[in-house]
């Protein structure tokens, strides 16, 4: 299935990452990404019937903690990286979404 | 002055034989002196770093107790935060970034005396297996410059090799301490998954990130990993695990110790100097007392393309903060078109190719239709990985691989083919999968493009879960017979 990604395929999917390609790299994914997930196809032939997956090795931890109230950043500290900040208001800023 | 043990400085600066101020100046000399060729560091802090090694002599003066790493000059990898200084994990999208909190190892470095002084180049959000992924320019090989340092932790490796620093902090999700440490001729820990907090570390693929150290020696190894090692509760993935002395066991040497050698998966595709070097390690820990055993790892072909499944799609969900709205680049757009182009435009201009080739990548794994296929599949077989592994340390106490199979290539040989680059990974990555412990030790070397040039080859151990003090006895054990850790780049 892989084997051909077509540039709508890649354009879905930068679209689900928020990625706005360019055509050159549109064309470049198209190719690379399908080499790669061809190349990856074959870990579809290994038997895993009844192996659990590992989404990390020590899932059997406890982490469970007391919730109690903690000191954390801040705000003013938190919005000396934002590009477009209002620190008296202690907001980020974007662009207007609704009633533009 | 002398900069690549880290012991010896701690015991002169405790001793008073030299200051901490003094070694930090000879460190900060010996940086400016050599990263205009080989641009490692990305920030160096040279009144910060002179500051705070002024407060270590300070302590000494006023009779207070002094850190295990007391007066120690240290670089962080550039994806690790140090509160007030720029950290830009080498990406454009984090080029203005200053956090403003440190990361737990750091807080852990400076409490054990160490002085940060600055911040080491990288692939871009550790995305890379030759430091060539930048935004600020490839890092160069020490032991020759047209060649790639490694990656994705390559300024870090090249650091401790120049003599600049004795240790350096890296982190490892798929070989990324390891492999540089082999191409640079350093040791290079990746810690168990877990026995090093990742609170502060920018976050590339969770299951698999992991810091640790680069050093001249094994005993320095130790050394980093004792100061930042252990629980903590910022990062619930850290492990409760007791850290035990790790210099304990050092010199107990290869008597009684096993090492797995998995010669099937081995075989193939091994350059022939990487192989003559690999064999000839593995000679000598037989004539050392060690006793070599056939292991098979089944599953270890899979581990690149299960590796590269799973950490792109851990990727492409930890770089979905990158938007630019808290932090960061944002680009013109947002001014004029709007809310969806400032997050898709920042993230196109932000990025460099080889981070939105693996955003692309995880997302395309993780989209309907495909999970099942590609991601769980691959986190199967992860489990059939690590079941391997726990059968082969039934029978041994340390796994024996090349670190690479190849040995350091020329910057710019790879960069146009994204999957000859990822096959490169084949010794290294399976480590991440099944969480274990791996070092790179010193090897031997290859030959060079001119007589008077050679490039380093890494011999990689891998232990069993939390048995770094095994990897690092069987390492001193290995350096203590060879001369190459005790081999310097002329530079």
């Amino acid at each position: 299935m892989p084997a051909d990604l077509t540039i709508a395929d890649v354009e879905r999917i930068a679209a689900l990452a928020h990625l706005e390609l360019t055509d050159d790299e549109k064309r470049l994914f198209a190719t690379q990404l399908a080499q790669i997930l061809t190349y990856a196809e074959q870990v579809r032939a290994i038997d895993t019937s009844g192996v659990p997956a590992t989404a990390h090795v020590h899932a059997g931890q406890r982490v469970e903690r007391d919730d109690e109230e903690r000191p954390s950043l801040s705000v003013e500290d938190v919005l000396a990286n934002a590009p477009d900040a209002s620190p008296d208001a202690g907001l980020f800023r974007v662009p207007r979404v609704i009633g533009g | 002055m002398d900069l690549r043990s880290a012991r010896r400085i701690r015991d002169d600066v405790a001793a008073g034989r030299t200051s901490a101020v003094e070694v930090c100046r000879a460190a900060l000399d010996r940086i400016h002196a050599v990263n205009p060729a080989l641009n490692a560091f990305n920030l160096v802090d040279d009144e910060g770093a002179l500051r705070r090694a002024a407060a270590v002599d300070a302590r000494r003066a006023a009779g207070e107790p002094l850190g295990p790493l007391a007066g120690v000059p240290v670089a962080l990898k550039d994806n690790i935060c140090v509160r007030g200084m720029r950290t830009t994990a080498s990406s454009k999208i984090l080029d203005t970034y200053v956090p403003p909190y440190d990361a737990t190892v750091t807080a852990r470095l400076e409490a054990a005396g160490a002085v940060i002084v600055g911040k080491t180049n990288c692939d871009e959000f550790a995305m890379g297996s030759s430091n060539e992924n930048s935004a600020y320019g490839p890092v160069r090989n020490p032991w020759a410059p047209a060649f790639a340092p490694g990656g994705s932790s390559g300024g870090s490796a090249a650091a401790v090799a120049a003599g600049c620093v004795p240790i350096a902090l890296g982190s490892d999700t798929g070989g990324s301490i390891r492999q540089p440490a082999s191409f640079c001729g350093v040791v290079g820990l990746k810690p168990t998954y877990g026995r090093v907090s990742r609170y502060g570390l920018l976050a590339f693929a969770s299951s698999l990130d992991q810091i640790g150290p680069f050093t001249g020696s094994t005993e320095d190894a130790a050394l980093a990993l004792e100061a930042i090692a252990g629980v903590d509760p910022a990062d619930a993935t850290s492990a409760r695990e007791a850290v035990p002395d790790l210099r304990a066991n050092l010199e107990r040497g290869l008597d009684g110790i096993r090492v797995g050698v998995p010669r099937t998966f081995v075989a193939e595709g091994v350059d022939a100097a990487v192989r003559r070097a690999f064999d000839a390690a593995l000679d000598d820990l037989r004539a050392g007392g060690a006793t070599l055993v056939d292991v098979e790892l089944p599953h270890a072909p899979y581990a690149v393309p299960v590796y590269y499944l799973v950490a792109t799609a851990e990727a492409s969900s930890n770089l979905a903060r990158y938007d630019g709205v808290k932090y960061g680049y944002r680009s013109p757009a947002a001014k004029t078109h709007g809310l969806k182009a400032m997050y898709s435009r920042t993230r196109d201009e932000g990025f460099g190719p080889e981070v939105k080739r693996r955003i692309m990548l995880g997302t395309y794994v993780l989209s309907a239709g495909y999970y099942d296929a590609y991601y769980l599949k691959a986190q199967q077989v992860r489990t059939l990985l690590r079941r391997d592994y726990e059968l082969a340390f039934e029978r041994v106490d340390v796994v024996a691989m090349p670190t690479s199979p190849i040995p350091p290539f020329r910057l710019g040989e790879k960069t146009g083919d994204p999957l000859q680059m990822y096959l490169a990974d084949i010794f290294t990555v399976s480590a991440n999968l099944a969480g274990l412990p791996g070092i790179s030790l010193p090897c031997g070397f290859a030959a060079g493009p001119d007589p008077a040039t050679r490039l380093p080859i890494g011999l990689q151990l891998t232990g069993r879960m939390f048995d770094e003090p095994t990897l690092l006895r069987v390492g001193h054990a290995f350096e203590a017979r060879t001369d190459w850790s005790r081999t310097a780049p002329s530079l």
